[in-house]
């Protein structure tokens, strides 16, 4: 590793290391190579989702009785990372297949729905997608209107809207989240598996992303849309079913970020050592050497930041105020970590062939997901006065 | 093609990452290993690999890795174990000799009663670049050796292995049991996926102390080559000419 100034890998186990090398060696020989022109071209390589599969990326803490690698929170974080480090749109891919499909499933499904749908998404068979944004409820999860109706036959019919769903146009089925009652409540928030063959289920691409572009962004449209009882996901109750998997989902967000960072970082150094300016180097001038350093500084904290919420995880001692803090700070260093190292690169930065204007770009999808900047900012707020300043 | 099972047998060090400024160590024998970043030898990698593809065409194969090493050379025989080997030995030494003949005598006294059809090993590694240890061993068991090779065939207790030659193909035919050290381009290597890298923890590990012999080959001294001299613009296009035949007459003396 070009990078580990604080000997990270010194307090990772073996079977961490090699987790992280596998990933790394994949990025770098299969991501790397097509991710820049897939960004320009605003597709997700669905060409790597076998291998992906195949090395195990889906689930991969979920348990091997399901199909899964069983892995532990940091491995799983450090798979975060270095997909990361190859794009934001690809460790997206895996986020949500895992951490809001997969996860769901597993936490709120009974046995038949995970003996079914885990191994498959497992193996990369079937690619789902969450439905839990709606185009007028982004921070406010709870306004949500989409309505699941219960029929006398105990079929369920949805209706509703939801937007800015990743792998919404590739997924197999959607977790889709809905209200089951008459009242405005959020109490009556339940989780959904709707195969997006039914009738009345519509993906359509969200175009014109500036950021993001190697991910499906999608628009979902469910119009009376007629699912089984066995659809529900019996465990599935309130908004705090989904927050859970939002959670899941942000805990390897505060990973990825830094993946992300640490190739800006990489790519500013090794540029600033090949780029000659006045007859020397411009990583021997001193405004370089401080972006550099407070790259490298940030970078640093960040990662430790990650590794100890990762080590808390696995105590199975972490809350989700723990997450909200690393996520926040891990996207927002990234974000200017990015910004910095495409300035370094001067004229070659603005190019897709460098990849910190890239990055830099995703991140602002990344700052903005999974809960915003903002959004955290209040939980943290909340946290620590007792006071909620959300409305 | 006749399927039936095969019992493999690798043998794989462990190197450092060579796209480092190396220093030398305190003992101007041997490299500074602070900072270094160690895996297993692309070659020997390639190794496994061959030996991994065998096994999934013949049920009932077994790969067994060996390593001659300290205790952290584990972590490198599982890394053949998270490919997909079956089984690893670990051969403990302090550390591992430069002198090729002791390590092929301590390979082959582990290797001589294992019944292996195949031994394979990588055609060289990049630190010590000896490339002899194959070789060696194959004739400390009295086995047909093919080195450097870049595709392989077995059926029916034979092999047919290729090598490449400076504008030219060898193909070479052998009996079973054998030893191959292998070259680039005979495969890629897989990377160890997820669930391998779990289930390497569970496979059999032995570790032995290595009989190795006094080692007869020493280094005496490791240095750095000379600083590399700044060049010297003599001039610029045409003009230069005669001043550049000037001084490569006179200084370099190579005209």
């Amino acid at each position: 590793m070009a990078n580990d100034f604080y000997n990270l890998d010194s307090v990772l186990s073996e079977e961490e290391r090699a987790v992280r090398d596998t990933i790394r060696s994949f990025v770098d020989e299969k991501v790397l190579p097509v991710i820049g022109d897939c960004y320009i071209e605003g597709r997700f390589p669905k060409e790597l989702i076998p291998e992906m599969a195949e090395l195990g990326m889906f689930g991969a803490n979920l348990p091997e009785e399901y199909g899964c690698a069983g892995l532990n929170n940091v491995a799983y974080g450090l798979i975060m990372h270095e997909l990361e480090r190859g794009d934001s749109g690809v460790r997206s891919f895996a986020s949500v297949q895992g951490a809001l499909v997969m996860y769901p499933i597993y936490a709120f499904g009974s046995e038949e729905q995970k003996r079914h749908y885990l191994p498959k998404m497992a193996h990369g068979e079937l690619i789902g997608c969450f439905g839990l944004t709606e185009p007028d409820y982004g921070s406010n999860p709870s306004g949500m209107i989409t309505r699941a109706r219960e029929q006398k036959d105990g079929s369920w019919v949805i209706n509703g809207a939801k937007m800015w769903i990743t792998n919404g146009s590739t997924a197999d089925v959607a977790i889709v989240w809905a209200k089951t009652g008459d009242d405005k409540s959020d109490k009556s928030i339940r989780g959904f598996i709707v195969p997006t063959d039914s009738a009345g289920f519509t993906a359509k691409d969200q175009k014109g992303k500036l950021s993001l572009r190697a991910s499906d962004t999608s628009e979902l449209v469910l119009q009376d849309v007629k699912v089984g009882a066995d659809c529900l996901l019996p465990k599935s109750g309130g908004i705090k079913s989904p927050l859970m998997c939002l959670t899941q989902a942000r805990y390897g967000i505060a990973w990825g970020a830094m993946g992300a960072a640490q190739a800006c970082y990489e790519e500013a150094l090794t540029y600033a050592g090949n780029r000659v300016m006045f007859g020397k180097p411009i990583a021997g001038f001193q405004l370089q050497q401080q972006r550099l350093a407070d790259m490298l500084t940030e970078l640093v904290k960040g990662q430790l930041l990650a590794l100890h919420l990762g080590r808390l995880k696995d105590a199975g001692t972490f809350s989700p105020q723990q997450v909200s803090l690393a996520k926040r700070n891990n996207v927002s260093v990234a974000t200017d970590i990015a910004r910095e190292a495409r300035r370094l690169l001067g004229a070659n930065g603005i190019l897709a062939e460098y990849s910190s204007m890239r990055h830099m770009a995703n991140l602002e999808s990344v700052y903005t997901y999974e809960g915003t900047h903002d959004v955290h900012t209040l939980i943290l707020g909340q946290a620590v006065t007792g006071l909620s300043a959300f409305e | 093609m006749e399927i039936s099972a095969v019992k493999l047998a690798v043998c794989v060090k462990r190197v450092p990452d060579m796209d480092v400024r190396f220093r030398i160590g305190a003992d101007n024998v041997s490299v500074d290993e602070a900072g270094l970043k160690f895996d297993l030898n692309d070659f020997d990698a390639w190794a496994v690999e061959a030996a991994l593809q065998l096994k999934d065409k013949n049920a009932g194969s077994e790969v067994t890795v060996i390593s001659l090493g300290p205790d952290i050379v584990q972590e490198t025989i599982r890394k053949g174990l998270s490919m997909g080997a079956d089984r690893g030995v670990h051969l403990k030494a302090d550390k591992v000799p430069f002198d090729g003949f002791a390590v092929a005598s301590a390979l082959a006294a582990e290797l001589k009663s294992g019944g292996y059809d195949l031994i394979l090993f990588g055609k060289m590694s990049p630190d010590s670049s000896n490339g002899v240890v194959g070789q060696m061993v194959a004739e400390m068991l009295q086995l047909p050796c093919v080195s450097a090779i870049s595709s392989l065939e077995i059926a029916s207790g034979k092999g047919t292995a290729k090598r490449e030659l400076e504008g030219a193909q060898e193909i070479v035919e052998f009996p079973l049991p054998a030893v191959l050290t292998v070259d680039e381009g005979l495969n890629t290597a897989r990377l160890p996926s997820l669930k391998g890298i779990m289930a390497a923890k569970k496979k059999p590990l032995e570790s032995k102390p290595a009989q190795l012999p006094q080692p007869q080959l020493t280094v005496t001294r490791l240095e750095l080559p000379p600083e590399r001299q700044a060049g010297r613009i003599i001039g610029e296009g045409a003009a230069a000419v005669p001043e550049l035949v000037k001084l490569l007459q006179t200084e370099a003396k190579v005209l």
